[in-house]
């Protein structure tokens, strides 16, 4: 099978989300689709599934022009869709959720399980995905809830199954199964489409690689040939840095110090044991460590978002355990959060007023009861420049802005003011290449000022270069500290298993 | 809200009332029984004619209509604005009825016990009604600051004991009229009746609206100086639209919580007391009507900004006023109003009806951001 998206334009209010789009997919082959967020990849598949009705242009399948007016002309065409975000009940089980929409009925109109669960057992065996079909989705990790997402594709009779950013969510060790899953579809004569914006990943498994911005395909590469910094040059329209330019730390006295911290769940369990380390003035600690290893509760435990049960925190000599996180904030210290649209932004708000968000309160901005919103916009329009924000104006919401741009507003608001420690939490996750490179290089810069860093993230690669000194935790416990210059990424891995490189020697 | 959501939103809630008109026409028709019988479609119709021009007429088409509309609209508009900056700071007052209770009794107390002169005692009872709905609101503030009580119970628990306050306060000596076993207040001094609003036309008695019309207008200028200018206001907008990233942000997210029910309470508070002294002069026991109910259609028919709620009171206000008309002229009883009401509500809340039935090409959703207080 072959479909051709042909000049293909899908234009939003005050934006061309798609403009003269040719694409072809075809079975039997991956294609890479890759691009920064809000270049239009996710528009484009969203009208080759029938969800928008482009504006102009034409869906060929074989030759035969065709509209898709509905997802089920999408699905009956042979398109299946694997979202970034599963559609999945978690109540029901396996076999429930994989038959919803093509229940196979017994007598009287029933659902008949034993069907369905023969109908899960049956592609799953075929296609080596490993799953059971009385399981609930909601005991199920991430990886395998995915695979049920495939099986639904499968039994709708895909021919080519698209698949939204699927690394996201995956654990390393599940990524390497996925790519198993991606050639076992293949050699059953599938076509595979695959959105992403890792371009590691994209030159591992493509066939193909067609590149967008800003609405347009600018150009198609060869996996086999293309580097890395090319695609990402593509992807930008400018050359990247991939790697962090940064000098050797001159770390000075210590500036935050952390001693036997402890922190308990509601039902008393210990979440984190003992946590000790220190960040100097002018150097960047990095906390490595799977998700779920109590990164999240060390950073509202040191933020004062979470209330702690044992242990001291403190910034200058001065214990701030139990300070709020205004009292903490006027101290100068920042804080980029992990979740940016649950805690780091406020969407309908606008980004001027999210750039104040954490100290709207200043003499500057307001005198207790009336907001100056003139030195507010001042100030906004300053930061919008300065922290290359893409917007046409600070007045707009910020729900409006891309991943990478709210993320900026968020580096903007915190880092721009006297500080003396920086605490940020998954920095980059969900942000464009062009972003990462830039907000990296405020962090460095951040250092070179002589403000004291302290950056937690999953993201083994992004800890390894920025770090000046390596953590790593392991269920709520800091379980190494390791150079990660003369440390190799492997070792850390072992780490953040809960093993160790010696005693993986000794055995 | 950007331009594009906010030009969508108010054609979506036009419609939505337009729609209402529509289904309420049908069942106009529908309940003239005699012409349905004898197929005479003709008078059906015509009686949806008289009875929407009516509507109108009692409304806006006289001087004594549109006082009676500024009457009924002046209460329901304090109401929906207390309404309005709950939902804004993300809570969902349904006790404007008890609030609205508890500061018509203050006020009505410095009414009746406070003799002039004028200019101070009005001004004196309307904070003392504003102060009463603040404490009132104030109670479900703290319970859910402290224990995380819902508001939507706490408030609705407390209306009941609002009413039931109300009548035993009747049949105290402070507050019962001398001479009367029933529950019914005392009189308020005449230096403390808010004015006439058309004062200034002696002869025209029937003309009842009465200068709670203008506290009403200042409750939108401040709701509005409030929300935009405020830095308190900011913090209530962030609160509501986002309360994790209020926390973060340093926010005292508890102490905005019973602020937010107090101020409500307040503007709740004033609708009491402009009813106690300028509609009535004194107070029954159920002088709160249904207005506290009313109210939050209309803060959600005004998407719960100063504008759309001052425009959402009014058309009720109207819709109240010229139902009386209509009832009057036609066979179509009052109850249509309530049909009315019921209907367009209806047509709010379900968005995507009205978009479905008008064919209403939106670029983005608009979300009623007014019910996040249901998952707080």
């Amino acid at each position: 099978m072959q479909l051709e998206l042909r000049g293909i334009t899908k234009r939003f209010p005050g934006v061309v989300a798609n403009d003269q789009v040719n694409l072809t997919l075809r079975t039997g082959e991956v294609l890479g689709l890759i691009g920064e967020n809000g270049a239009g990849k996710s528009t484009l598949m969203n009208v080759l599934y029938g969800l928008y009705k482009p504006d102009e242009g034409e869906i060929v399948v074989d030759g035969k022009s065709t509209q898709f007016l509905s997802p089920a002309d999408a699905i009956g065409a042979g398109i299946g869709m694997v979202h970034q975000h599963f559609m999945l009940v978690p109540v029901f089980t396996v076999a429930e959720n994989v038959v919803l929409g093509i229940e196979p009925t017994g007598k009287y109109g029933t659902l008949d399980i034993n069907k369905a669960r023969a109908m899960v057992r049956e592609v799953s065996d075929r296609y080596h995905l490993n799953l059971d079909p009385d399981a609930k989705i909601e005991d199920l990790p991430v990886g395998v809830q995915q695979r049920v997402e495939i099986v639904k594709v499968l039994l709708r009779d895909a021919q080519i199954v698209v698949f939204d950013e699927p690394t996201a969510v995956l654990t390393p060790g599940e990524i390497i199964e996925f790519f198993g899953i991606v050639k076992t579809l293949l050699d059953a004569g599938r076509g595979v489409v695959f959105i992403t914006h890792k371009l590691k990943e994209a030159l591992t498994v493509s066939d193909r690689i067609v590149v967008m911005r800003r609405g347009q395909v600018v150009g198609e590469v060869e996996p086999s040939t293309a580097t890395e910094g090319q695609i990402a040059e593509m992807m930008v329209g400018r050359a990247v840095l991939l790697v962090v330019e940064k000098k050797p730390a001159k770390p000075g006295k210590t500036v935050f110090n952390v001693e036997g911290l402890h922190v308990v769940d509601p039902d008393g369990r210990a979440i984190l044991q003992d946590v000790s380390f220190d960040v100097r003035e002018g150097e960047i600690v990095g906390i490595a460590g799977v998700q779920g290893n109590g990164q999240t509760e060390l950073v509202e435990a040191l933020t004062g978002l979470r209330k702690v049960s044992g242990g001291v925190v403190s910034l200058d000599g001065v214990d701030i355990t139990n300070f709020s996180p205004r009292e903490r904030h006027e101290l100068g210290i920042a804080h980029i959060p992990e979740d940016r649209l649950r805690q780091g932004l406020i969407g309908g708000l606008t980004i001027g007023e999210n750039l104040v968000l954490t100290r709207y309160h200043d003499a500057a901005f307001s005198n207790g009861v009336i907001m100056h919103w003139d030195d507010v916009r001042k100030l906004s329009e300053d930061l919008v420049k300065k922290y290359d924000i893409r917007t046409p104006s600070a007045d707009m919401l910020a729900s409006t802005l891309s991943g990478g741009n709210q993320q900026k507003v968020i580096v903007a608001r915190e880092l721009s003011r006297d500080l003396r420690l920086t605490i940020a939490s998954q920095p980059t996750r969900g942000v464009d290449v062009g972003s990462i490179e830039y907000i990296h290089q405020r962090m460095v810069e951040a250092r070179d000022s002589g403000v004291a860093v302290l950056i937690v993230s999953t993201e083994l690669d992004e800890v390894m270069t920025l770090a000046d000194r390596l953590l790593v935790m392991y269920r709520g416990r800091i379980v190494a500290s390791v150079d990660p210059l003369t440390t190799s990424a492997m070792d850390v891995g072992l780490y953040m298993a809960g093993s160790s490189p010696d005693q993986l020697k000794a055995s | 809200m950007d331009r594009i959501s906010r030009t969508t939103s108010i054609r979506l809630t036009l419609l939505a009332v337009l729609s209402a008109m529509i289904v309420g026409a049908v069942i106009i028709v529908l309940s003239d029984i005699t012409s349905l019988r004898e197929g005479d479609f003709g008078t059906a119709f015509g009686t949806v004619l008289d009875a929407y021009s009516a509507l109108f007429i009692g409304s806006f088409g006289s001087l004594r209509a549109l006082s009676n509309t500024i009457s009924s609209t002046t209460p329901l508009l304090l109401c929906g604005i207390s309404v309005a900056v709950a939902f804004k700071a993300g809570l969902f007052n349904i006790g404007a009825t008890g609030q609205m209770l508890a500061g018509g009794m203050f006020s009505l107390w410095v009414g009746f016990s406070m003799h002039g002169p004028g200019i101070v005692q009005i001004p004196v009872a309307i904070l003392a009604g504003a102060l009463g709905g603040a404490l009132f609101g104030a109670i479900p503030g703290v319970l859910k600051a402290r224990t995380g009580a819902h508001e939507v119970i706490t408030t609705i628990m407390l209306n009941n004991m609002a009413a039931f306050l109300v009548l035993w306060l009747l049949k105290t000596t402070i507050f019962q009229r001398e001479g009367r076993t029933d529950p019914i207040s005392k009189l308020v001094s005449p230096e403390g009746i808010l004015p006439r609003l058309f004062w200034f036309l002696d002869d025209r008695k029937d003309l009842l609206a009465h200068s709670g019309f203008y506290v009403a207008i200042l409750a939108v200028i401040i709701f509005w100086w409030l929300l935009q200018r405020s830095t308190v206001g900011f913090e209530f907008r962030s609160v509501g639209l986002n309360l994790d990233a209020s926390q973060y942000a340093g926010m005292h997210t508890k102490r905005l919580m019973v602020l937010a029910m107090m101020i409500s309470g307040a503007f709740a508070g004033m609708a009491g007391a402009s009813e106690v002294l300028g509609t009535y002069g004194y107070a029954s026991q159920n002088f709160a009507g249904n207005i506290g109910f009313d109210a939050i259609a209309i803060a959600l028919l005004g998407r719960s900004t100063p504008v759309g709620t001052a425009f959402a009171a009014v058309l009720f206000g109207a819709l109240q006023a010229g139902g009386r008309q209509m009832q009057a002229n036609t066979d179509v009883p009052i109850d249509l109003i309530v049909v009315l009401r019921a209907l367009i509500f209806m047509f709010i809340a379900a968005p995507l009806l009205v978009k479905a039935i008008w064919r209403v090409k939106a670029a983005q959703t608009v979300e009623g951001q007014s019910f996040r207080g249901w998952g707080a």
